[in-house]
């Protein structure tokens, strides 16, 4: 169940470091999750396109090849289509495998691996053989990444009977989401959106970049620990309005939110299938309305299922039409890309309509 | 229509070149065009050679039985004529079961079936090379890897008819395999998957410092795909224990294998580039099939890396119970084939050296028929396709996931309500 976490009490902009505590990064939390699980479980390992000797190209795997040896952690081939078969067949022979995509936007050679072969392993082989694999792949927009390091693919993997899909919005939420994804049994992708990598965005790209250290969330046990995929997390409670989202938008909303003084009870839903639906219910039924926000383009995304589930199961409660906030149906422009975003004039503009609705 | 600036058109034009087989519907079959070499006449380098060494026999053709009905040349896996017998054996059950499954499936017992008529030799005498507990990772039209291994028919029966007792619960379409038990993968409908997969296997067994290794099998047409690209780049990098085995049977549906690039190089050649190990081999002849099989498992398992075999062969029926190759090439291809049938050149071979005659070859096929047609009564028992006797409602929720989420769980009530309003009680 969701749950508020206490720590979120604590102000932004905080720098201070209670004794013991300990603030690291999205990349760090990360990193620490992959050197956990390797630990932990000789049947993990980790492959990729540079992740080996170099440690990726967001550091995501520093030092882990030399910490657990080469047949652990390595570098492959440029073969988004060899890294996730190969990685259907490692996890038949019984490991775990962690491959990472070096970008969402270039996880479409392996689409046929993941959707024909590993989402449907389990079900076709009645569970004789299994996919326990987490693909991890850097995702989103917000960094002038243009049209093929942007997107937010997560409608297209929502869509497959098979798959789990997870993107989390903190250090503290990525490490311990990736440890319990790493655990499943099912095959998981793991969005990282990287505009958050080192530090929570709030959408006004003219205003300096915060880092991860001023935000509560960035307090991350050393050990292990997991959070349970299919949990939602309450950012923020409150009684006007329910706000959906996920990734970097969590943080955009709730910087709106907190600009415009409007008491939104605010759901980070961490994952999106299984989605916890019991979390958005009760929120919805609370507040009486709804909005949705994702980066992604508009049409057939995810938006549209919560918007579809609210309503079916939500609709005597609903006191507005429930708002969905996206990227616009284009491919993600370079120069215009403070113009597709999200970012808090689209995200106020939707609140002043529900909210006079 | 885009025109340049006109200072080319001294230029020749240049032509689209769209491959078309030498035979269609009507014409008459004449394979004397294909080089085929005498038997025994191929050089059989050590399992440990460098790729390269094998470059030659990459657009030779490897043989061992020769038209005496005798085995020659270096190739000779020398195999007892007990073992000879129990391939022949499981070449003709393969054979028979084809027969009679197609059969079930004009009856109306099940939606779809794929014989692998003429192609016996490449999956049994391959699955008698290999170890029990090597991984094979199949396309459809390796039932045979099933019976060398002793796999129950009934189990394949139940499966092609999706009754009540199908180990599979009716998911999969008729022939989709799966066994475990005998290190058989799961088989799917995306063409050449399984590729990739048999290297990520394979590399998992190296990477653990295990001893077994991973064989594969895909069509000539599905060497198109970028599956098998990326299986012999990653295969070739970490120098996987894997053998990549490529049915040449002429056809992908009604597709000659031109349109797999066949015109311009073997299938076999393909490995060269990679820097694998490559063998072409006469798919017909079951002792030069086993024989290379040995060749690049010993290979394999010695850490000298993959093997690419094309297994050169006929695909003597329709694609599948859906097909009518009629419509796309002669009738007479069948028998003009100048490789022969497997079954009849390893029986010839068994009654030249005095170890078998048709006699014993007709009370095998009767014994083996009475087994397939029992098999068959008995997995009737648990129904055939559209008689009622399937898994139950809530088994199709099953294993989407490993355990079932909400959402599973609501359409798995919607699924049992409808049945109720249809049957009510």
């Amino acid at each position: 169940m969701a749950e508020v976490n206490k720590a979120e009490a604590a102000v932004e902009d905080e720098t201070a470091t209670a004794p013991g505590e300990r603030r690291i990064n999205m990349i760090q939390a990360i990193n620490e999750a992959l050197d956990i699980m390797l630990d932990r479980d000789p049947d993990v390992m980790v492959m990729g396109e540079d992740v080996g000797y170099f440690g990726g190209v967001f550091r995501a795997t520093a030092g882990l090849q030399e910490k657990y040896g080469r047949t652990r952690v390595f570098d492959t081939p440029i073969s988004e289509c060899g890294i996730i078969g190969v990685a259907v067949g490692m996890g038949a022979y019984g490991l775990r495998p962690v491959p990472e995509i070096q970008f969402a936007d270039y996880i479409y050679p392996g689409l046929d691996q993941l959707v024909s072969e590993a989402a449907r392993l389990r079900y076709r082989s009645a569970a004789e053989y299994i996919a326990p694999m987490t693909v991890r792949a850097p995702f989103g927009g917000g960094i002038f990444g243009g049209q093929t390091h942007s997107q937010s693919p997560e409608a297209i993997f929502a869509h497959v009977s098979g798959m789990k899909t997870v993107v989390p919005s903190t250090p503290y939420d990525a490490k311990g989401l990736l440890i319990a994804a790493i655990e499943d049994n099912d095959p998981v992708i793991f969005f990282e959106p990287k505009r958050i990598y080192n530090g929570p965005f709030d959408g006004y790209y003219d205003r300096p970049a915060k880092p991860w250290k001023s935000h509560a969330q960035s307090v991350v046990p050393e050990g292990y620990y997991r959070i349970p995929l299919g949990e939602a997390r309450l950012v923020r409670e409150g009684e006007a309005l329910t706000v959906l989202a996920y990734g970097t938008m969590v943080h955009v909303v709730e910087s709106v939110c907190r600009e415009k003084g409007v008491d939104a009870d605010i759901l980070d839903l961490r994952t999106l299938v299984p989605l916890d639906i019991e979390a958005i219910e009760k929120s919805v039924k609370k507040t009486g309305k709804c909005m949705v926000v994702h980066e992604a383009t508009k049409t057939a995304g995810f938006g549209a299922e919560l918007a579809a589930l609210v309503q079916e199961r939500c609709f005597y409660h609903l006191e507005a039409p429930v708002q969905r906030v996206t990227g616009f149906d284009t491919p993600y422009p370079h120069s215009l890309e403070w113009a597709f975003f999200p970012g808090p004039i689209r995200i106020g503009d939707a609140i002043d309509t529900i909210m006079s609705e | 229509m885009a025109e340049g600036d006109g200072s080319g058109k001294n230029r020749p034009r240049l032509a689209l070149h769209v491959p078309e087989p030498k035979y269609r519907p009507g014409d008459v079959a004449d394979f004397s065009h294909l080089d085929i070499p005498p038997a025994g006449k191929q050089k059989r380098p050590d399992e440990a050679c460098a790729a390269a060494d094998t470059n030659p026999l990459c657009t030779d053709l490897i043989r061992v039985l020769g038209d005496d009905d005798q085995a020659h040349g270096p190739w000779d896996p020398r195999l007892s004529a007990d073992k000879m017998r129990a391939i022949l054996r499981d070449m003709a059950l393969v054979r028979i079961f084809d027969e009679r499954m197609y059969r079930g499936q004009r009856q109306g017992k099940t939606s779809f079936y794929m014989k692998c008529i003429g192609e016996e030799a490449t999956s049994v005498a391959a699955a008698h090379a290999l170890a029990f507990d090597d991984m094979v990772f199949p396309s459809y039209r390796q039932q045979g890897v099933l019976m060398v291994r002793d796999y129950p028919l009934i189990e394949m029966i139940n499966q092609i008819y999706s009754n009540k007792a199908d180990k599979l619960k009716g998911r999969q379409l008729p022939i989709m395999y799966s066994s475990r038990e005998h290190s058989f993968f799961s088989i799917s409908g995306n063409l050449a998957t399984q590729y990739p997969q048999a290297v990520g296997w394979a590399m998992a067994s190296a990477m653990q410092g295990d001893s077994r290794i991973a064989a594969t099998w895909m069509g000539e047409g599905s060497t198109a795909e970028g599956d098998f690209h990326s299986a012999l780049t990653f295969a070739a990098v970490y120098n996987a224990p894997t053998i990549f085995n490529v049915v040449n049977n002429q056809w992908a549906i009604s597709s000659f294998s031109g349109f797999a690039g066949a015109e311009r190089t073997t299938f076999a050649a393909r490995a060269i580039g990679y820097g694998i190990a490559g063998l072409r081999v006469d798919g017909n002849d079951a002792l030069a099939v086993y024989a290379a099989q040995l060749w690049a498992a010993d290979r394999a398992r010695s850490n000298d890396g993959p093997t690419l075999i094309e297994f050169f062969t006929y695909r003597a029926e329709g694609h599948s119970t859906s097909d009518d190759p009629s419509a796309y090439r002669s009738a007479q291809e069948q028998n003009e084939w100048p490789l022969g049938d497997p079954i009849t050149r390893l029986k010839n071979h068994l009654i030249a050296i005095g170890e078998w005659s048709d006699e014993q070859h007709d009370a095998m096929d009767k014994e083996l028929d009475e087994k397939v047609r029992a098999a068959t009564k008995e997995a009737e028992k648990n129904g055939i396709l559209g008689h009622g006797l399937h898994h139950p409602f809530k088994t199709m929720f099953e294993d989407v996931f490993e355990e079932l989420p909400w959402h599973l769980k609501e359409q798995s009530e919607q699924a049992i309500r409808e049945r109720e309003l249809k049957w009510p009680k």
